[in-house]
């Protein structure tokens, strides 16, 4: 008997859900009138489950009796399915509007909206929980949404369902009642060695195995197994050859930027053996030795986090991993697993790290795209932002780990592969940073259930997305359960301060393949797959070995303290579960019920793989003058109506254009869904001011309560320098992640930073030889800034291809897109400034040299421009500048600062205005600049690095200059008392004059959602 | 002055149990965080504490209700307990996911004959929001606000929107003085909406008959120190947050 529980809105309450769908429908032009109703319901099964249980757990657990009213039933009563009594609720009114076309449904056609099987429903299995608290016995719970649609067209109604009700890599859609009347547990599975045939096969037939086994090997690595197992005298099984693609996938093993690459651009050719050692983790080497005794790096580029000094007590580690093609499919899922995995990195780093703040950066195609532009199989950006915003929202909030610092950028070139870079700072005692685990050890798995959900996970990241990928690869699209994430956290730290275990790694991309597989690499490991506790039955050796099912850790545990761990696991209601020993073989055996169903050597898995050797080219692009650009740009920015007089010379008109731009544009509409302060050592907010909205340049906060010391977070990217040389992208990027951090008042001394590398298809040599250029900039800008590369991912194959109407392969790849994330330290929390003008009478200095670099800025975007040339960074006069700048802020001579980068000048000096309340005059003949006929626009909006806007005292004004004695540093302007920004030219005349008012509407409307 | 030892609940889904705690022992007390799970296998435990709290978070993931499924566990086997720690004169604090687990627990007396009176609901908007809010002390009742007229504080929720069944239950609520703690305009954000969720009558905290059980959305643990402040920077220095009056008014309670 299956019974269903239906909740709806209170009689004379707004049925939210419902006015969601019906404006979503009509802002995507899905349909113009429609009218619907929503409820959300739970179906329950158990033989103890009689109609008085069912409707006093809809009374006392399901319902909220003052906001909700409920309807409870057995699937097939025809109350759960006919439409709603609203009756006065209001939304009979847009029918009413519809004037009745003829072909819209008159009746209400019912919607219902189910997770699929196997798919993680944490609500369900919450309700179980509480279910048997009552002293029920219950066999299943799942939960449905239904939708009664009426006033649109039945076209239109699927249109509706397919794009806003349901999300199919996830959901399905039922249409009518529900055509079952008992929920499946899961079928058996009956054990069957499968092996792989593959001694015999050609070329074509290991390409297809690859290919048809989502194995995505290329073909030496496809030839170097099947030689392994010649040798062997026998064919592979399926799990053998599912480890060893997990273990070589470009996912885990990163094996174009760490292999061979011959490398060539306009100046010669370089040799690889290994890229990234020889660029980026060279310069660290490098700096560590420079340093010597005073060495602040603990642990960089090997364990999931990289690990730096914070203080005596601890350390602080850092890590960004990125979640692009399950956010592409299912942007909340995507996103909030992706949280949730570099979660568990900064978790499984050392012995454990705690958690204490996050950091999010996307990268979206304009969410004003029209909806007849979209190719096949992509969703439209505004419903994946939206989804990305609340998966990240969602699993930060529950774990509570404050979302402290991120960013967005908008390109037409993301519309098939959105980016989704989650990062996790932790705090970790300093004699916990390290692992180790020992032979004899016991395996344990600590957390979630493992599931079918989240196979093919890493070899399917490796793998260009097309417009099929959410049929062949849904499984690889997982939802998160925050909670369960919370309670392994909760213990594992606990465990860890007792000395429980040796190491710990998190089950991420491979599942217990990788971690068993890495943590065993240098002894051996022997796992019983049986022995591991399933969500339901059926599933395979191989699925359990490889599902990359979410919240769970594996540990190394001494057989001497696992008692103890076991308890204390108990206690607190997580499920710990011995899978077997790391045995000193140095094999990976692998056991079902006492078969072995996998014996390989550690050696061929880890260190077997041919290496990729690729061809990398740069060609550097002609110099060509800032000037129309020929095809129309992808979503121009509207142009806002401000009230400043377009007189000739007057910019008002950039400025605004420009502030209104989405990458510039505030981003408070993501912020404020975010926790920002839990855990109570928020100290500069992602916003500031005087109305707490100006967007601040990095965050701060204290991770241990009792100290005054802080931590520094801030990130640099811009893509759209690497249109034209990625190498001055990256050395940019580096330069705004720093300069961010420099400008709150971290010590630029102790500044570690991290990249991330999401780029196109590699084995285009053009698209690797920019980001070869790009990696090179980091080891330059690295060594010269004195600022280490802790830690680092790469995510390739940003790709998506389709066939457009005339039936041709389209491919749109991503621009090159390389994020820094800056963990920078402040010895005295209480020294920081933020950005927003404090006063009227202080002055406004500008910190650096301004050049002619319009090249991919923010106006020659506005404006519709090509050419220009792109922002450099000048090594030691950057190193110098940020020094004397943090001389100057820790001495306290700034009141407010903050870094130009996006619309240069005019840009920063409006919003720490607008952030202030304060009005502000510039003078742009004052400032320092490259040459003396740079011209107006130049100087109020080209983008040169390494520069500040500060804000000093009258009386401090002295003690600032002498401070930047070494930088080029003008006192160019006054905060004013006005409710005006002003900006006059080297000849006097007036180019800004704008009340702060349209200044901060033109900076807030276009994401105020 | 004899030191109140603060009993943190905790349980899965909990996350300001440390800094909740870290403000009651910054406020003098002794604070402990212990898993509901111990207090289930020991209903004696709370005998040894004067305060009991129940701090933000989202509590078994909010997964059927703010609060929900922690409120019932409550009800089903600690009602008792709680009843007789309420009786003996000690006090009861929920904070966020914490007031939302009081008013759905019951221990705020607001229900009737007609069942429960009040509830904590989505907030108007749909969605979760951080911000900082002005709040006015609109009672005496409950000792937790002695002496306390306005504070700005934090708020960081989805289901803090307080609407009552009807007028009436709302009206004979505020003639108990039970709505103590009120959204207010603030010269901190003065352009704001300053009722961030649309709560009935701008409540942002009620207490019970006695005032010795209170829960309140805003949270205090995260304005203890003046960097917490979301304008310190551009504020003359000022020694302590307002949130630590709170805590230190419950120490006071036991001297």
């Amino acid at each position: 008997m299956l019974w269903e529980i239906d909740l709806h809105p209170r009689l004379g309450l707004p049925d939210s859900d419902a006015r969601g769908v019906e404006a979503d429908a009509a802002a995507l032009g899905l349909a113009k009138y429609v009218s619907v109703a929503s409820a959300s319901g739970y179906l329950l099964q158990g033989p103890e489950l009689t109609a008085e249980r069912v409707e006093r757990l809809a009374r006392e657990l399901l319902a909220d009796a003052v906001a909700e009213q409920y309807v409870v039933g057995q699937v097939g009563d025809a109350r759960l399915t006919n439409p709603p009594d609203r009756s006065g609720a209001g939304s009979d009114e847009s029918l009413a509007r519809s004037g009745r076309r003829e072909e819209v449904q008159q009746t209400h056609q019912l919607v219902q909206v189910l997770l699929k099987p196997g798919v993680m429903d944490p609500v369900a299995q919450s309700a179980e929980g509480a279910v048997r608290d009552f002293g029920w016995n219950v066999d299943a719970v799942r939960t449905l949404r239904k939708y009664w649609i009426s006033g649109a067209t039945e076209t239109e109604t699927r249109a509706i369902a397919a794009e806003l009700l349901a999300n199919d890599a996830i959901e399905q859609v039922i249409w009518g009642p529900l055509p079952f009347d008992r929920l499946q547990a899961g079928s058996g599975y009956e054990f069957q060695l499968l092996t792989a045939p593959i001694r015999g096969l050609d070329a074509a037939g290991l390409a297809r195995l690859s290919r048809e086994g989502q194995l995505y090997l290329q073909p030496a690595e496809m030839a170097t197994i099947q030689r392994y197992f010649a040798e062997l005298g026998r064919d592979p099984t399926d799990v053998e050859l599912e480890t060893i693609a997990q273990t070589w996938s470009e996912h885990c093993s990163h094996k174009t930027l760490a292999g061979r690459i011959s490398y060539r651009d306009g100046l010669g050719e370089r040799q690889f053996e290994n890229m990234l050692k020889e660029t980026i983790f060279a310069a660290t080497h490098q700096l560590r030795q420079r340093w010597a005794e005073d060495d602040w790096c603990v642990s960089v580029f090997k364990d999931n986090a990289g690990v730096v000094r914070f203080d005596e007590r601890f350390n602080i580690a850092f890590k960004v991993e990125t979640h692009n093609h399950p956010s592409a499919l299912e942007p909340y899922g995507g996103a909030n697993t992706g949280l949730g995995g570099v979660i568990r990195d900064t978790l499984g780093t050392g012995l454990g790290a705690k958690p204490v703040c996050s950091t999010d950066v996307f990268c979206f195609a304009p969410p004003d795209t029209p909806h007849d532009q979209l190719p096949a199989g992509v969703l439209h950006p505004k419903l994946v932002m939206r989804g990305v915003v609340e998966g990240v929202r969602d699993y930060g909030n529950r774990m509570g780990i404050p979302t402290v610092n991120g960013a967005v950028y908008f390109d037409r070139r993301y519309l098939g592969n959105p980016l989704v870079y989650c990062g996790n700072v932790g705090l970790i005692p300093r004699d916990k940073s390290f692992k180790e685990p020992q032979p004899r050890d016991l395996i344990v798995s600590v957390g979630g259930r493992t599931g079918r959900d989240g196979i093919h996970g890493a070899t399917f990241s490796s793998a260009e997305l097309t417009h099929e990928s959410e049929s062949i690869s849904g499984g690889a699209v997982q939802i998160g359960n925050a909670i369960e994430e919370k309670k392994v956290l909760d213990v594992l730290l606990a465990a860890r301060d007792r000395g429980l275990f040796t190491a710990v790694t998190d089950c991420g991309a491979g599942g217990f393949s990788s971690a068993v597989g890495e943590m065993g690499e240098k002894i051996g490991a022997e796992v019983h797959l049986e022995r591991a506790p399933v969500k339901y039955e059926g599933l395979s050796y191989t699925e359990i070995w490889i599902s990359e099912a979410q919240e769970r850790m594996v540990l190394s545990v001494p057989e001497a303290t696992w008692p103890e761990l076991e308890r204390l696991c108990a206690s607190e209601g997580v499920e710990a579960t011995v899978l077997g020993r790391f045995e000193p073989t140095g094999r990976l055996t692998l056991k079902y019920r006492g078969t072995v169903v996998g014996d390989l050597a550690m050696e061929f898995l880890h260190n077997g793989r041919p290496p990729v050797g690729r061809q990398a080219v740069f060609e550097p692009k002609m110099a060509s003058p800032l000037r129309p650009s020929g095809a129309p740009l992808p979503g121009p920015p509207r142009q806002p109506e401000g009230n400043g007089a377009a007189s000739p010379g007057s910019h008002n008109d950039d400025l605004l254009a420009i502030l209104s731009s989405l990458n510039v544009a505030s981003k408070e509409w993501i912020i404020r869904q975010y926790d920002h302060e839990v855990q109570g050592g928020s100290v500069i907010k992602p916003l500031v001011g005087a109305a707490c909205d100006g967007p601040s340049d990095a965050a701060v906060l204290r991770p241990v309560l009792e100290s005054r010391r802080g931590i520094v977070i801030a990130c640099g990217m811009n893509p759209r320098y690497g249109d034209f040389d990625p190498y001055h992208m990256a050395a940019s990027a580096i330069d705004e992640a720093v300069r961010n951090c420099v400008a709150v008042g971290a010590d630029p001394g102790r500044i570690a930073i991290l990249d991330n590398f999401c780029w196109g298809d590699c084995e285009r040599s053009e698209t690797l030889g920019s980001l070869v250029r790009a990696a090179l900039a980091c080891h330059d800008l690295s060594l010269a800034l004195e600022t280490p590369f802790i830690s680092g991912k790469d995510s390739l194959n940003n790709e998506f291809s389709y066939v457009n109407a005339s039936g041709e392969k389209q491919t749109i790849a991503i621009p090159p897109s390389l994020l820094i994330s800056a963990l920078g330290q402040v010895e005295d929390v209480s020294r920081c400034v933020t950005m927003d003008l404090k006063g009227a009478g202080n002055r406004l200095y500008l910190v650096g040299k301004t050049k002619n670099e319009l090249g991919g800025s923010h106006y020659a975007l506005v404006k519709g421009l090509d050419g220009g040339a792109v922002p450099t960074v000048d090594p030691p006069r950057a190193k110098a500048t940020f020094a004397a700048m943090h001389g100057a802020i820790d001495a306290g001579f700034v009141a407010a600062c903050h870094d130009l980068s996006e619309g240069g000048l005019a840009v920063a000096a409006a919003e720490m205005a607008l952030a202030g309340g304060l009005g502000a005059e510039l003078r742009l003949g004052a400032m320092p600049v490259d040459a003396d006929a740079i011209a107006a626009a130049e100087r109020l909006f080209s983008e040169s690095n390494t520069r500040f806007l500060c804000e000093v005292p009258p009386e401090d004004a002295e003690s600032f200059e002498a401070a930047l004695a070494g930088a080029a540093v003008a006192w160019i302007g006054t905060v004013t008392g006005s409710d005006r920004l002003q900006i006059v030219d080297d000849r006097g005349a007036t180019v800004v004059d704008l009340p702060l008012a349209d200044l901060k509407d033109a900076w807030q409307r276009p994401l105020r959602w | 002055m004899s030191t109140p030892r603060v009993l943190v609940l905790r349980a899965p889904g909990t996350n300001c149990d440390q800094e909740t705690a870290f403000a009651f022992e910054q406020a003098g007390a002794v604070a402990c965080c212990v898993h509901v799970n111990r207090w289930l296998e020991s209903r004696w435990l709370a005998e040894d504490y004067q305060i009991l709290c129940l701090p933000g978070g989202f509590s078994y993931g909010d997964d059927l209700g703010s609060g929900r499924i922690l409120a019932n566990q409550l009800r089903h086997h600690l009602s008792d307990s709680l009843a007789r720690f309420r009786d003996e004169g000690k006090l009861i604090l929920g904070i966020c996911n914490g007031f939302q687990i009081l008013v759905k627990s019951g221990l705020l007396d607001s229900a009737d004959a007609c069942g429960p009176a009040v509830t904590l609901t989505w907030n108007a908007s749909g969605r979760f929001i951080d911000r900082w809010v002005g709040l006015r002390v609109a009672s005496d009742r409950t000792p937790f606000l002695a002496g306390v007229e306005r504070m700005f504080l934090p708020i960081a929720h989805a289901e803090g929107q307080f609407i009552g069944r009807d007028e009436p239950t709302l009206e004979r609520l505020e003639q108990a003085g039970q709505l103590v703690l009120r959204y207010c305009q603030s010269k901190s954000c003065p352009k704001q909406p300053f009722n961030p969720n649309g709560a009935a009558r701008d409540v942002a905290g009620m207490c019970d008959a006695s005032g010795r059980v209170f829960g309140l959305m805003p949270h205090p643990e995260r304005f203890i120190d003046r960097t917490q402040h979301p304008q310190w920077t551009r504020l003359p220095a000022f020694e302590e947050g307002d949130g630590l009056r709170l805590f230190r008014n419950a120490v006071q309670y036991f001297a």
